[in-house]
């Protein structure tokens, strides 16, 4: 991929902060923190890797991806909206009565939503299914699914990774948002989850590290995980409330609303380019 | 009622006709398989059979992953961790998307026996029944727990059959059905009602006779469908027989006595019996003995129906 068309995505990472910003504000509530980590690879993950037709959401040979740190929908909801699985007007409802953007994604209501998810621990042992009935149908689709690093506490995500690997599930990536923190406070002083690429690694999966916000290091990942025989997960090295000098690498931020001068101060280093 | 045969037999039975039937079916193991007999399945489908291991949280994951990718996954494994241990994972990735998954809990009730309260599903039919969009089948016999896997099948959305371990009579014949939603009046009554699901429903049939012989006319329902409840049929025979005797292998909260009053007390003031575990856990022993311990015998039901009558 070129450097331009690379620079093209961050403009769009910039539009899906913004959105998060504006949607999260007008909910009244949401999980900024751990969305703002995440939008590198989610834009990533839609606009370069991921075989999809945003007009036929069920197209039966697309790449499957699945937020199994369903609090971050926000930009999930945004990079959908901007790939344009619905109008991105809709993105305002989030959280709010009748709308198909709840709190968190809700696939019977949504286009584009491949689960629903909220429960953490339960999103890998999904995508290790649907990646079994991919191959049982001989079909090419990959599987992604984002974790984020609190999540890895779950005792579910180790049992699946046990599967993973036995049943050789290669068309199977997960991406680690590894931010550091959690609700809580940091992973490293509520429940210790390293050595991370050690127990990847010990469970028989391919492990790459990659800088979570740079698309140039998260494409070179993607690449690496389409050829390797073995499931594969991508540890991207992420900031909390990425973006947002006062939301960066806090727990505060983890499921706060901003109030009229935070927002403001926010939406001015976002369009600055702090990220 | 004559022939003995373990429920399980006719889950073994079922899921093979059903993979037979249909090639989407696909069986998830939890390390029991050789317990549960549904390795037979992995004989003749090996492509179509996962043994995951001891892991239910996985398997109900897996289970609802290869529902979302068009398969029609059969979970089973010891009833007390299919349901309790995977709860969430079967509210949350399973109902919550209403997805195709059949949950096999077996070792349901006191009367699996020696292995004691770990292992004896007390709750299962409680914590299944109160899911949105789940169904809850409990069949009494080895013939109608095959025709339960065959309508579950067929049925949309999840499902959760409840069977047991050791062998009852075999009540229905090898063509026994089972509908969504449908009990069976197995004999009419006049005098009270025996509602009943699950291999004690053997144990409601003689009940039925022993109290004929006090004067007392019993009728018996098989309550297979937990859920949907027939509610048709229970309200028709309650009103007609004025008196309930409900009847499980099941805690008396939350299972079918549960089921049968939520549905009977707002509008039709019958009084409702239970035969059932009271608030406390299983014991080992002999499934005779214990089922003795736990008055879940027909000589309990008949106890219980003359107390309710007087």
């Amino acid at each position: 991929m070129s450097n331009v068309k690379i620079q093209g995505l961050t403009p769009i990472a910039k539009s899906v902060r913004l959105d998060v910003l504006e949607m999260i504000r007008a909910a009244g509530s949401g999980h900024p923190g751990g969305s703002f980590s995440a939008v590198e690879i989610l834009v990533e993950l839609y606009w370069k890797i991921m075989r999809i037709r945003p007009e036929e959401p069920d197209w039966e040979d697309r790449d499957r991806f699945i937020l199994s740190k369903g609090h971050a929908c926000p930009a999930l909801y945004s990079v959908l909206a901007r790939r344009g699985y619905f109008d991105p007007a809709e993105l305002l409802t989030l959280r709010k009565f009748n709308s198909r953007l709840q709190g968190h994604p809700d696939m019977s209501k949504l286009p584009g939503l491949d689960a629903s998810t909220g429960s953490l621990g339960q999103g890998l042992s999904l995508a290790c299914g649907i990646s079994h009935g991919i191959r049982l149908d001989k079909k090419e689709s990959r599987v992604y699914c984002l974790l984020g690093d609190g999540e890895l506490q779950e005792g579910n995500i180790w049992e699946a990774a046990m599967t993973a690997s036995y049943y050789d599930l290669k068309d199977l990536t997960a991406i680690v948002d590894r931010n550091l923190v959690q609700l809580d406070g940091h992973v490293s002083d509520v429940m210790e989850i390293e050595p991370l690429i050690d127990k990847w690694l010990a469970f028989g999966w391919d492990v790459i590290v990659a800088d979570g916000h740079s698309f140039i290091s998260l494409e070179k990942a993607f690449e690496h995980c389409s050829e390797t025989e073995f499931p594969s997960v991508i540890i991207a090295n992420t900031v909390k409330g990425k973006g947002v000098s006062f939301m960066e690498n806090t727990c505060v931020w983890h499921g706060k609303c901003p109030d009229e001068r935070e927002y403001t101060i926010a939406v001015e280093e976002i369009q600055g380019g702090l990220s | 009622m004559k022939n003995l045969r373990p429920t399980r037999e006719g889950y073994v039975e079922g899921i093979l006709q059903a993979g037979r039937e249909n090639d989407r079916v696909v069986v998830i193991e939890g390390d029991v398989s050789r317990s549960i007999g549904s390795s037979s399945f992995e004989e003749e489908f090996p492509e179509r059979f996962f043994n995951l291991g001891v892991s239910e949280q996985d398997m109900l994951g897996e289970a609802a992953g290869l529902a979302l990718a068009g398969f029609i996954p059969f979970v089973g494994t010891y009833g007390v961790f299919v349901a309790g241990r995977a709860w969430d994972q079967i509210r949350t990735s399973i109902c919550y998307m209403n997805l195709n998954v059949k949950i096999a809990g077996a070792h349901g009730g006191v009367s699996v026996g020696p292995d004691g309260a770990t292992h004896q599903a007390l709750e299962d039919v409680a914590i299944m029944r109160v899911l949105p969009n789940m169904h809850v089948l409990a069949p009494a016999d080895a013939n109608q727990t095959r025709a339960a896997v065959l309508t579950s099948m067929n049925t949309a959305g999840p499902v959760y059959i409840r069977f047991g371990r050791n062998p009852v009579p075999q009540i229905y014949p090898v063509d026994a059905s089972v509908e969504i939603g449908k009990g069976h009046l197995l004999e009419e009554g006049n005098d009270i009602t025996l509602v009943a699901c699950g291999a004690i429903v053997s144990q409601a049939l003689i009940a039925r006779e022993i109290l004929s012989k006090k004067g007392i006319s019993a009728g018996v329902i098989d309550m297979v469908s937990v859920k949907p409840l027939d509610r048709k049929l229970l309200i028709e025979q309650a009103e007609k027989t004025g008196a309930v005797m409900v009847a499980e292998d099941h805690q008396a909260i939350g299972g079918l006595f549960g089921a049968v009053t939520e549905t009977l007390a707002p509008e039709h003031s019958v009084p409702v019996g239970v035969v059932a575990v009271k608030d406390s856990f299983g014991t080992s022993g002999t499934p005779d003995e214990v089922r003795e311990e736990y008055k879940l015998t027909a000589q309990a039901i008949v106890f219980e129906a003359v107390k309710l009558l007087e």
